[in-house]
């Protein structure tokens, strides 16, 4: 429905988006997760057309929007800041885009009364913007451009102003709301978790370019470059050439296994990439030697429902552990300085080619 | 809560004492019955009534009131359209020539400015007057009015005007809708002081006005050089209360200013 | 908008009315003066040739340039009024200067430092005599300066001096009255730049080691430095080519150029030579009028 076609935007000499090309369908949520300065407001600030493209084209149900300034657009977006009218109170700053389009007194009075209802504001219609918590300020904010029904709704850090508290149950607030109006999200975030929980799909953005468009189970079991493994979430990498039967790989750590066949040529230079959680201790070698390395304890970090063990393994490089807290594991604990022993099953390691 | 130290303190009642004493003794003088200024007399209200029958003295200060209304008021347009282009249209052609003019005319002593304008008057053969005046008023005080109301307009953020046109509302009506209601005491702050200004100025209005539009501040002028007179303490003093009301009442409009409450929060 | 929309016709004019009524009453008006001060004197009205005829078509504009001459500045070149004066007004500015930063900084550093809810009463307040007239103020010093006036009364009540001094006619007078002017103009944009001192710093600096005075000295004076400059400057410009204060508070020695300016034009009626003093007089300023406007146009785009 929205689709982007090698869009480009310099600003002077720097690529903010780089010919970067991408499909959102109708009643997605899609998150763009990226570090920040990759371009990723950037890519939104383009849809809303706050900015002109170089190059490529952005069409909407087929339309080229080029040419349409933004206040004629059918998507509106959610800045960071809100950008609440402080001159305004709650109801007409929600009230403010319906007067655009010249619909009729009542019709504004009761699209506003239902969205305020939606979200939960009723009672603070005769605000002042400053006279709201940053929750109700997010809220006004997102009821201000859901009323307006847009074909896209773009969000610029929905949830970066709010507490940790807040952001975690807004985030479901927010999933439900967009399941429940049909409406397409396109959100913009530089937490992975946030982008983990709430979107159908995600992009991750490096430096003006899409690195991986997939599901969020696709993005973090089966990343498809070093970059995206290590940006989402923390990984374990190995170096090594493939060898021969495409699924071991000779690394300066002893050969490992790899569950699907690599694609790539055998002597190539490929990386084994495990999840710390995916990751066994035990004071034992493992029974059959596979995908096993031993190491020391350099320290234990303490999460509560986890602990984060950072080691340090025979070629001499670091090493995570991530294991559950569980409480009825029938092994002793493991203790700083340890000598232990490191496996992995080879369905829980990838292969990156890049 | 930070406290002022005792040097601190100290700097800013002489700095303040010698602001505002010189224009208390005024005020003072101009109640002093005798006409020796230096010898006081006793309080009396009699300079000003002396005041009251100058005829050409209100001719002139009617012609400064008139002239300072109509050129604070094209001042006032001028200057915000100047300050919207200079902070809202991004870069665009001339833009450093307008910004230089700008504050070229602000600071360039007020001598030269109305050398030049009195000699493009000659050069077009216009004759000098009111309007002249007027013109060149304008012409000095947009370039105040401009530089106030465009450092408000660099305070708020541009965000809301992405929102306003992002919601569906055209340039003019984010300028009518949300722009101006948030720079309004910035411009109504921009109008008084080109108000004052032009009452204020007296080079500029010698270079160029004509037969028929003497101006206060030249009647003045023209009385004050020769020595201190006793009822131009008087007419100062008004002056001084005029404007000292005016001012009191632009900085209670610019503290209604909702732009900087919502700042406040972040 | 980062100027990537096509430009309405509204906007359009936004631009070009303002902008044209400068170009016509601001930057022509230059050229002219320009042009003036490239002419001849002449018991005329206007006093001076050529005159530029465009009826007469090349021909008329052709006599016209043979009709230029470099005499004014000839003049003001081989009369040694003309340099003292530029010479004088330039000292009297840069002391003057001089003498605001010393005076102004206390005050701005003292409103920056004073309670948060009070800054904007006091900025008011310190502005608020610039908005009661300029003349009025000199004026007042008129009336304080006298011979019998109030200062002097006062000095002598508190026996520090016998025989009442001479201020007026004095450059005393002058430098009083500029500082007393301009005092705004200095005190604002110190304190514009002292309140965004984070105090933190201060704090780091004194955790560091630093003594009081050394926390100014090497966090505090360097960090207002932008302030400092555009306060100089916006004191030094004007006050190069102030004519009221030296009238009226002034003697009779040393003209300032502004005073020699208006002597020229109203006293001798000698247009093309107050039109070369103009034309020198904005050569000189303009090295401190360009860094004045880069400075604020870069504030503009940071902001």
């Amino acid at each position: 429905m929205l689709r982007v076609e090698g869009l480009s935007k310099r600003f002077d000499t720097v690529a903010a988006v780089d010919h970067l090309s991408l499909d959102v369908y109708q009643g997605e949520f899609f998150a763009l997760l990226g570090p920040s300065g990759c371009g990723k407001t950037t890519l939104l600030r383009l849809i809303a057309g706050f900015e002109r493209a170089n190059a490529g084209r952005i069409l909407l149900d087929g339309i080229d929007l080029a040419a349409v300034p933004p206040y004629r657009r059918p998507v509106n977006m959610m800045f960071q800041n809100y950008a609440l009218f402080p001159h305004l109170n709650v109801e007409a700053n929600i009230a403010f885009g319906l007067k655009q389009e010249g619909l009729s007194r009542d019709e504004i009075a009761q699209r506003v009364a239902d969205i305020m209802a939606l979200v939960k504001l009723e009672t603070f219609g005769r605000r002042r913007p400053h006279e709201l918590s940053g929750g109700q300020r997010q809220r006004v904010a997102l009821a201000r451009c859901l009323v307006k029904r847009p074909r896209v709704l773009l969000l610029d850090e929905p949830l970066a102003a709010l507490d940790r508290k807040l952001r975690d149950e807004t985030r479901f607030e927010l999933m439900a709301l967009q399941r429940r109006l049909g409406l397409t999200f396109v959100i913009v975030t530089h937490d992975q978790s946030e982008a983990m929980i709430v979107a159908d799909r995600i992009g991750v953005m490096d430096r003006g370019r899409l690195v991986q468009v997939a599901s969020p189970v696709e993005i973090y079991e089966r990343p498809n470059c070093r970059w995206v493994a290590d940006f989402v979430g923390n990984v374990n990498l190995f170096e090594g050439r493939l060898g021969d039967d495409g699924t071991s790989v000779e690394s300066a750590t002893g050969r490992l296994r790899v569950a699907a066949k690599i694609d790539a040529e055998p002597g190539a230079w490929v990386w084994v990439a495990v999840r710390p959680e995916k990751v066994r201790i035990t004071h034992e070698p493992p029974p059959d030697l596979e995908n096993c390395v031993a190491g020391t304890v350099v320290d234990i970090g303490y999460l509560g429902d986890l602990s984060i063990y950072n080691l340090l393994i025979s070629d001499g490089s670091r090493m995570k552990a991530a294991i559950a807290n569980s409480g009825h594991s029938t092994e002793r604990t493991i203790r700083p300085e340890e000598q232990v022993w490191l496996s992995f099953l080879p369905e829980a390691a990838t292969a990156l080619t890049r | 809560m930070r406290k002022l130290s005792a040097f601190n303190l100290m700097a800013l009642l002489l700095g303040f004492a010698f602001l505002y004493l010189p224009i208390v003794i005024l005020v003072i003088y101009s109640f002093n019955a005798s006409s020796l200024v230096a010898v006081w007399g006793g309080w009396s209200t009699h300079w000003y009534a002396e005041l009251a029958k100058d005829a050409p003295l209100i001719d002139a200060a009617f012609i400064s009131i008139r002239l300072a209304l109509v050129s604070a008021t094209a001042a006032t347009i001028l200057g915000t359209c100047a300050a919207v282009a200079l902070t809202r249209y991004g870069r665009f052609h001339g833009r450093s020539l307008l910004g230089a003019m700008i504050y070229a005319s602000l600071v360039l002593p007020d001598i030269i400015t109305g050398l030049s304008l009195l000699l493009v008057f000659v050069a077009f053969s216009i004759d000098r007057g009111f309007w002249t005046v007027a013109v060149a008023h304008t012409t000095l005080a947009m370039c105040f009015v401009a530089v106030v109301v465009q450092a408000r307009l660099i305070d708020f953020d541009m965000e809301l005007e992405e929102a306003a046109m992002d919601l569906g509302a055209t340039p003019l009506r984010t300028f009518v809708a949300v722009t101006l209601p948030l720079i309004l005491p910035a411009v109504a702050a921009g109008w008084l002081l080109a108000f004052a200004l032009s009452l204020d100025d007296l080079v500029i209005a010698s270079f160029t006005t004509g037969p028929g539009a003497t101006t206060l501040p030249i009647r003045i002028y023209s009385a004050v050089r020769l020595g201190v007179k006793p009822e131009m303490n008087a007419v100062c003093s008004i002056m001084v209360g005029v404007v000292g009301i005016a001012v009191i009442a632009a900085s209670l409009l610019a503290k209604f200013n909702p732009a900087r409450r919502k700042r406040a929060q972040f | 908008m980062t100027g990537s929309q096509k430009r309405t016709f509204a906007q359009k004019l936004v631009i070009w009315i303002p902008y044209a009524w400068l170009l016509v009453f601001f930057l022509v008006p230059f050229l002219i003066v320009l042009k003036i001060s490239l002419s001849h004197f002449a018991l005329a009205r206007p006093p001076y040739t050529p005159v530029l005829d465009l009826s007469a078509g090349w021909h008329g504009i052709a006599a016209f340039i043979a009709g230029l001459s470099f005499d004014s500045y000839a003049l003001i070149g081989s009369d040694p009024l003309y340099l003292l004066s530029l010479a004088k007004s330039v000292e009297i500015a840069a002391f003057s200067t001089l003498l605001l930063l010393v005076i102004g900084y206390p005050i701005a550093y003292g409103i920056a430092r004073a309670p948060r809810r009070l800054h904007a009463a006091l900025v008011v307040l310190v502005m608020l005599p610039f908005f009661t007239a300029f003349l009025i103020r000199i004026y007042a010093w008129m009336d304080i300066l006298q011979r019998d006036g109030p200062l002097n009364q006062l000095l002598m009540a508190l026996d520090i001096v016998r025989e009442p001094p001479v201020w007026l006619a004095t450059d005393t007078a002058v430098y009083i009255g500029i500082v007393y002017s301009y005092l705004p103009f200095m005190v604002l944009p110190l304190y514009a730049s002292l309140e965004k001192l984070d105090e933190s710093l201060l704090e780091a600096a004194a955790d560091l080691g630093c003594r009081r005075w050394q926390v100014f000295w090497r966090v505090t004076l360097p960090l207002s430095s932008p302030g400092v400059r555009a306060g100089a400057l916006l004191c030094f410009i004007p006050a190069v080519g102030e004519f009221v204060i030296p009238d009226l508070l002034g003697g009779s020695q040393t003209p300032m150029i502004g005073q020699t300016l208006w002597t020229e034009f109203f006293g001798n009626k000698d247009w093309p030579t107050a039109a070369a003093v103009a034309v020198v007089l904005v050569i000189l300023l303009v090295t401190p009028i360009l860094l004045l406007q880069f400075q604020a146009m870069q504030a503009t785009d940071r902001g």
